[in-house]
């Protein structure tokens, strides 16, 4: 399954590889990036491939806690759900 | 993928309270009649704790992997009346029992359906139900009630008004909370996810997911950006909106049967508000252009926001059902609460407003020394507007005894806190006492 991360937060040196350094640890593969940084907040959002659903939330847990010890806040979702919003 | 369109839907969950208000199982329980009540009430727990035994499990799985939360995870059953047989006004409330023990067990947060259907007359099951309900509202913990005293077909069952109008003063006896799990309908809907008139109606599968999606919150925001454009901008803005709401209710509704292996029903796209503030429908008839909800205008800026969530809905939807509209709880709306304190929203104004909204006069509290015939009289203005329309309407009315106007009634959680509404003080007891049966309406020479 194909997921969207995104990570919002005060920008600081390390985001990106605290991050990707998580998703490397459970294999994921990182299938697209799009970052910016607008007045010093920043803004990352990762398409990801995953396996399935129990990696699914391991995955999702510990970049939720990743997250909280970096300060940033991180979104694991399917992308499923934002093409149902936005597409016909 | 534009990454505007995922910043705009995290936003909708974290900013607007956007969130699947519930996924409501439908369970028939048609097959569940046995040779005794008791036999009955097991097969009754037996059937919902095998079918459902999964649903908060995979609901909870479902919001973890698209990040949006739902709020509820509920049952609808059978209207209880049909399946209880010869069962008397004690034995019926096994199935109570055996309703709030299957939800129990399953961990749902409501079970809806302990109803009757009495719109044209009154069977042995139905007299044994509505005279059990004090006792069953107030013994068991989920369980959710429902009475359908009138229909566009049948017309108005005048006896069941005045019964329910004595029913809702016994459970106020007993409870001050309690009214708020019971709903009183005309022209009642089948398929509806929402509490506390959710019943599984003979007519559906013997299994079924239905979704209730919500997010006043986000029809705020939405119309925020519109300030001061024309009307037309307004109903286009909450068309598009409401669609994008329902995408996700469709999703998520979908989802959920495919993985519980049952049949995806409707989804309901009712904007139904809590208690917390920018979660509230009142405050979306504000930013369509009245200074507060009850001003002149509230009226037409409700139908217009009613009429535009269907809209822009059906179409994003398989399936549309369920009430689908806005809802205007009083003690439910941080916004209605507001208006009402304020004195600008009477029970006049919103008996108006509910000729052109999804409900009724909803969660609204009322003194405590309001007769039982005065409670009647209000259900029957509520049901004709509904039977004269062809529409849904309800009545959720919570006397509390030792109160007076103005005092405010904490009702928890969901539910929230109502401020005591001045009713009528003259009698409307010679009419209710009649009795009878309320022709139904001609169905042309519509003027």
């Amino acid at each position: 399954m194909k997921a969207v991360v995104t990570v919002v937060g005060q920008d600081k040196a390390g985001i990106v590889a605290g991050i990707a350094t998580e998703l490397a640890t459970h294999g994921v593969n990182i299938l697209d990036l799009s970052q910016t940084i607008m007045s010093s907040t920043f803004t990352m959002s990762m398409l990801v491939g995953i396996a399935g659903e129990d990696s699914f939330n391991e995955i999702h847990a510990a970049l939720k806690e990743k997250g909280t010890a970096m300060g940033v806040s991180v979104h694991v979702q399917r992308e499923e759900i934002f093409d149902a919003m936005a597409h016909i | 993928m534009e990454t505007t369109q995922i910043e705009e839907t995290i936003k909708m969950v974290e900013e607007d309270n956007f969130d699947i208000r519930t996924v409501t199982m439908g369970i028939s329980l048609l097959d569940t009649v046995g040779g005794s009540v008791q036999e009955t009430a097991q097969n009754i727990y037996k059937k919902i704790t095998t079918y459902a035994k999964d649903l908060v499990a995979v609901a909870e799985q479902i919001e973890r992997e698209y990040g949006v939360p739902i709020t509820n995870k509920r049952i609808s059953v059978t209207p209880i009346s049909l399946v209880a047989g010869s069962a008397n006004e004690e034995e019926i409330l096994l199935l109570a029992h055996a309703l709030d023990d299957a939800a129990k067990t399953v961990g749902v947060d409501y079970v809806g359906g302990y109803s009757a259907l009495v719109q044209k007359g009154f069977s042995h099951g139905d007299l044994a139900l509505i005279k059990s309900l004090p006792r069953a509202l107030t013994e068991t913990d989920l369980v959710m009630s429902s009475v359908n005293i009138g229909s566009s077909k049948a017309g108005m069952n005048l006896d069941a008004v005045k019964l329910m109008g004595e029913t809702v003063k016994k459970i106020t006896d007993l409870s001050d909370t309690a009214n708020a799990k019971m709903v009183i309908f005309a022209n009642a809907v089948e398929d509806n996810p929402f509490m506390a008139g959710a019943f599984h109606g003979v007519t559906e599968p013997d299994v079924v997911i239905n979704v209730g999606v919500s997010g006043p919150g986000v029809v705020k925001r939405a119309l925020d950006k519109v300030k001061g454009q024309s009307i037309t901008t307004v109903a286009e803005t909450i068309k598009k909106t409401a669609f994008k709401i329902t995408r996700v209710g469709q999703l998520v509704g979908s989802l959920a049967a495919e993985r519980l292996g049952v049949e995806f029903g409707i989804v309901d796209l009712s904007l139904a508000p809590t208690p917390a503030r920018g979660d509230s429908v009142a405050e979306v008839l504000e930013a369509i252009g009245l200074e507060q909800v009850g001003a002149h205008g509230t009226t037409a800026a409700l139908m217009l926001l009613n009429d535009a969530v269907k809209k822009g809905g059906v179409m994003a939807a398989q399936g549309v059902g369920g009430l689908s509209g806005a809802f205007i709880p009083v003690s439910e709306d941080a916004g209605m609460i507001d208006a009402v304190k304020a004195g600008t929203l009477s029970l006049a104004k919103l008996e108006a407003m509910t000729s052109v909204c999804s409900v009724g006069l909803d969660m609204i509290a009322i003194p405590g020394e309001t007769p039982a015939t005065t409670i009647s009289a209000m259900i029957a203005d509520e049901a004709a507007i509904g039977i004269q329309n062809n529409k849904t309407t309800a009545v959720r009315i919570l006397p509390t005894n030792g109160t007076k106007v103005g005092d405010m009634v904490d009702y928890g959680g969901l539910l929230g806190t109502a401020p005591v509404m001045p009713v009528v003080e003259k009698s409307s007891a010679a009419f209710i006492n009649r009795g009878g049966h309320v022709p139904a309406p001609i169905h042309s020479f519509k003027n």
